[in-house]
């Protein structure tokens, strides 16, 4: 089965006959921790699917998940690389919270003239959350301020500014619908719509609303080309590897994964299809979380955010500069953070003083349970994002159930105990 | 003296797939100092964690009988509590807490959970002196060195009625002075009729103690042998199972001109500004040229050697480095790294390896650049480059996808030589490349910084065993307080020549 090219040395022959299977299970064992999680959302949504008689998967509803959660999963993504590095952000709720009343502040009340349109807003805004970052990031860079404590000041910092820019509890609103399509928008439709089923007309002549089903023909084109491309580019690293003499994991393993994913997104593609199409948010988020996996998994950047966090001092003396790569993750975060606030602002159409309160929690809970280390070193985006998603279905599945809010939080904090004992005993039994 | 104060009979231990211990037998007389010598992963250390319940009752085969009685211990506490004490090679001591509350740590003279600091101290003491160690029971662990802190180790043993001693390579990190002492202090104690067993890939020091030595290799035990026939070449054929003629690999060397040249290098403490750690320091290397650095611990060799690489030790760094005569930047460590410099750390666990990631990503970290373009990596190169390296240093895993912290010592070091082989230095400075590893790897070793000498690289030995210098070095340099104080071709030094040249250094100093 071994598909090694090179020769073996004499007194690895007996080892290295035995690698292809063992790579095959490696491949399984070690990816189990991503499949299982995965898993393990999909087990939580059909869960809720029936407890809510179906209105889980309404594309209305799904539409909604994803509005309400986009803002977790985008400040996860930077939270992740913080948290590989070694360090921690208490400050992302209130950031975000400061750049959202900034945000408003900049559109609705300041004069600023052509400067209140919202690109520009939204453009000065992610810079300022950068400065952010660079501020927090700065002092535990250079100066080894554990990132606890910086950031816990950040926390309470950017909450004051927040709402003493908003003038007291006031809120700050309402924000021009072009910012708030960042939001609640969707995707034009350029194809145009497809009409399978016609919708019902009553008596009076009107037609009934949600009857019938129209299709949103971008979505499905997009969703169609996203679906090819997964299954196109994994194929061809399979067989860039296979070429190479590696065995990477079994074939049949490689397609069920493959049309098991294709046929999950091909199904949610076509609910946001028959509802108004691909949210906007759904959208940037997608692009984020494709560009942070290929910054993990495959620059030389990411490997180095692994590595600080794994060994510090082993990764200083390979020659990274570990400073300065954590004043970048903290940049990042800044930038994220930022972004979620504009997010979050968008969503409400206002700029209120308690925007994203408590959210930093949401956000380092969505790590961890997406299998990142506390110790640093260790943690997946797909891990995060997943993680976020759980965190954002138990959310909605609940509401929709009647849960009481304090309950909820009860279940969350059990979900969050739950997945990190298991990550530890599956570590220890290793 | 005659009766049998241990016997473990049939010792089977598996982990999931592998079999770690078949059938082991081992036999320790009342009063006499055993030793268990092996290669790294022979089984050594699992015997132990089975004779000390680390691993319980139930998840191994065969009896362990302690003074005539069957042992079915649940846990640590049970073997501590009839008398067996196990010191493991990475030291168990808290760094902030005193040496009286480290030796009394979770066993403090307490009434009502009020500790009674005067007799805990009073007590403290008097163990102190039993092992020899001249230190204020309040004086913080942090504030000692590694070998005192063995010597702590020991008096918290005895301070639990100890019958029986283990001893987990318990001179890895010590200095030859400190090793000396601690194994007469072994011998003191085997005068008062205590029985320890000994783990040790030290063979001089075996040699030295031991009553017996039983050998283990592959998870078996190969043979038990009496004082008369202890030899170091009896006791390596057998743990190899081969004869070493000769323990380093034969070369010829070809010496070329002065590439690497240190002038008036000078380095400061990094905290105690005004303590000048090296001083005036000049060296150079050949090319094709293996240059040893030999010297007792704390001598600065490793200050000197962390200094020059990208100014990762001290402060007020003067002085002058070039490589072909042209003057280096060393600033920085990637600078370092960019002119072709490297530098294998003496620790490899702390400042070597990544531990919880596997030897793929460890084996190209220095050097990224080699396996992308614009920060892009190719897994195909990374991957072909990482199988490349363990097969040239023979790393032995199942793949490279094994993490790191799951070797054994030896394995690890060729992962962070490997590392630096990557990076394509012309300069290598190796720190202890053999600590802690056994006679197999290190013959590895040597193997492969022979090779790179007739590759015609320079390199920089530092090392504490002087047997290991003299055999594969072309030239010394002595180290003693920051200072060369001696410089010989290793064809006409001697370990004597050595220690004459320390101690003339010294007397240096009080002149």
């Amino acid at each position: 089965m071994s598909t090694e090219s090179a020769p073996a040395p004499q007194s690895g022959t007996a080892e290295d006959v035995k690698q292809g299977p063992r790579i095959a299970v490696s491949a399984l064992t070690t990816n189990l921790r991503e499949y299982g999680l995965i898993i393990a959302l999909i087990v939580i949504m059909l869960f809720f699917q029936y407890t809510t008689s179906g209105t889980l998967f309404k594309p209305v509803n799904l539409s909604n998940l994803v509005q309400q959660n986009s803002f977790i999963i985008v400040m996860a993504l930077g939270m992740l690389l913080v948290i590989v590095a070694g360090y921690i952000d208490l400050s992302v709720g209130s950031v975000a919270g400061f750049i959202g009343a900034l945000a408003a502040m900049m559109m609705v009340i300041w004069p600023l003239g052509i400067f209140s349109n919202p690109l520009v807003v939204s453009i000065v805004c992610l810079i300022v959350g950068a400065l952010i970052g660079a501020a927090q990031g700065y002092w535990i860079a250079y100066h080894k301020i554990p990132s606890f404590i910086v950031t816990l000041a950040g926390m309470l910092i950017f909450r004051g500014i927040c709402q003493a820019l908003l003038g007291g509890g006031s809120s700050v609103g309402p924000l021009p619908d072009s910012f708030k399509a960042l939001s609640s928008g969707f995707i034009p439709d350029v194809i145009g719509p497809l009409t399978l089923i016609p919708p019902t007309v009553n008596a009076a002549g009107k037609t009934i609303v949600g009857s019938g089903l129209t299709l949103h023909m971008t979505t499905i084109v997009l969703g169609l080309i996203a679906v090819l491309a997964y299954a196109y580019f994994g194929f061809r690293t399979r067989r860039k590897r296979e070429r190479h003499g590696y065995e990477a994991e079994p074939f049949p393993l490689f397609v069920i994964k493959t049309l098991v994913g294709s046929a999950l997104a091909l199904f949610l593609v076509f609910q946001f299809a028959s509802y108004r199409g691909l949210p906007v948010v759904l959208l940037v988020m997608g692009v984020l979380i494709s560009l942070f996996v290929f910054v993990t998994k495959r620059m030389t950047i990411g490997r180095r955010i692994y590595a600080m966090g794994g060994n510090a001092k082993a990764a200083q003396l390979s020659g990274i500069n570990t400073e300065r790569l954590t004043l970048l993750v903290f940049i990042n975060m800044g930038v994220l953070s930022a972004l979620g606030g504009l997010i979050i602002a968008a969503r409400l159409g206002q700029a209120v003083p308690a925007a994203g309160l408590g959210s930093e929690l949401d956000v380092i809970a969505a790590v961890f349970i997406g299998g990142a280390s506390a110790m640093g070193g260790v943690g997946q985006v797909i891990g995060a994002v997943v993680g976020g998603f759980i965190m954002g279905v138990m959310n909605n599945g609940m509401s929709i159930m009647g849960v009481n809010v304090d309950w909820q939080q009860v279940v969350k904090g059990l979900v969050l105990l739950g997945a990190v004992i298991f990550d530890v005993y599956n570590k220890n039994k290793a | 003296m005659a009766s049998t104060i241990l016997e473990m009979r049939d010792i089977t231990k598996t982990f999931p797939g592998v079999k770690a211990l078949s059938n082991v037998n081992l036999s320790v007389e009342e009063g006499e100092i055993h030793a268990i010598v092996g290669e790294n992963g022979a089984g050594k250390s699992t015997l132990m964690k089975v004779l000390s319940g680390v691993y319980p009752s139930g998840t191994y085969d065969g009896q362990i009988i302690f003074r005539g009685q069957e042992c079915n211990f649940k846990g640590i506490h049970d073997s501590e509590h009839i008398g067996i004490v196990i010191i493991h090679q990475e030291l168990a001591l808290v760094p902030m807490l005193s040496i009286t509350e480290n030796i009394f740590l979770g066993n403090e003279h307490a009434s009502y959970g009020v500790i009674d600091w005067d007799a805990n101290e009073a007590r403290t003491a008097a163990l102190l002196k039993k092992v020899g160690l001249n230190e204020d029971p309040k004086t913080l662990i942090t504030n000692i060195g590694v070998g005192k802190q063995q010597l702590v180790e020991i008096a918290k043993a005895l301070s639990k009625e100890v019958k029986l001693l283990i001893l987990d390579e318990p001179t890895a990190s010590l200095s030859e002075k400190d090793s000396q002492a601690l194994l007469d202090l072994l011998l003191e104690f085997k005068r008062q009729g205590m029985t320890s067993i000994l783990i040790s890939h030290k063979l001089n020091e075996v040699n030295r103690v031991a009553d017996k030595v039983t050998v283990i290799r592959d998870g078996r035990t190969i043979e038990t042998l009496p004082r008369k026939d202890i030899s170091e070449d009896r006791i390596i054929t057998s743990m190899v199972g081969r004869s070493l003629d000769d323990r380093y690999p034969p070369r010829e060397p070809q010496i070329g001109e002065v590439i690497f040249e240190v002038k008036d290098w000078s380095v400061y403490h990094p905290i105690h500004a005004e303590r000048q750690v090296i001083k005036n320091v000049n060296l150079n290397v050949r090319k094709g040229e293996v240059v040893g650095i030999a010297g007792l611990m704390g001598a600065g060799r490793t200050e000197f050697a962390m200094s020059l690489f990208g100014r990762s030790y001290g402060r007020h760094i003067t002085g002058e480095v070039s490589l072909h005569g042209k003057p280096l930047d060393l600033s920085s460590v990637s600078k370092a790294v960019e002119n072709r410099i490297a530098y294998v750390t003496e620790d490899r666990k702390t400042y070597g390896l990544n531990l919880i990631d596997h030897i793929k990503h460890n084996v190209t970290l220095a050097n990224l650049s080699g396996v992308s373009s614009r920060g892009v990596i190719d897994d195909m190169r990374e991957m072909s480059v990482a199988n490349d390296y363990r097969k040239k240093t023979n790393i032995r895993a199942s793949s490279v996808y094994q993490l790191t912290g799951n070797l054994s010592g030896g394995n690890q070091q060729k992962v962070v030589l490997s590392k630096w082989l990557f990076a394509d230095p012309e300069v290598l400075i190796l720190d202890e490349p053999t600590r802690g590893i056994d006679v197999g790897a290190k013959y590895e070793i040597y193997t492969i910084i022979a090779r790179l000498a007739a590759e015609g690289k320079a390199i920089i030995v530092i090392s504490s065993e002087m047997p290991e210098l003299l055999g594969i070095t072309d030239r010394i340099y002595v180290m003693n307080e920051g200072r060369i104080v001696g410089e010989m071709a290793a064809s006409d030094a001697s370990q004597e020549k050595i220690m004459r040249a320390i101690v003339r250094g010294e007397g240096k100093k009080a002149s």
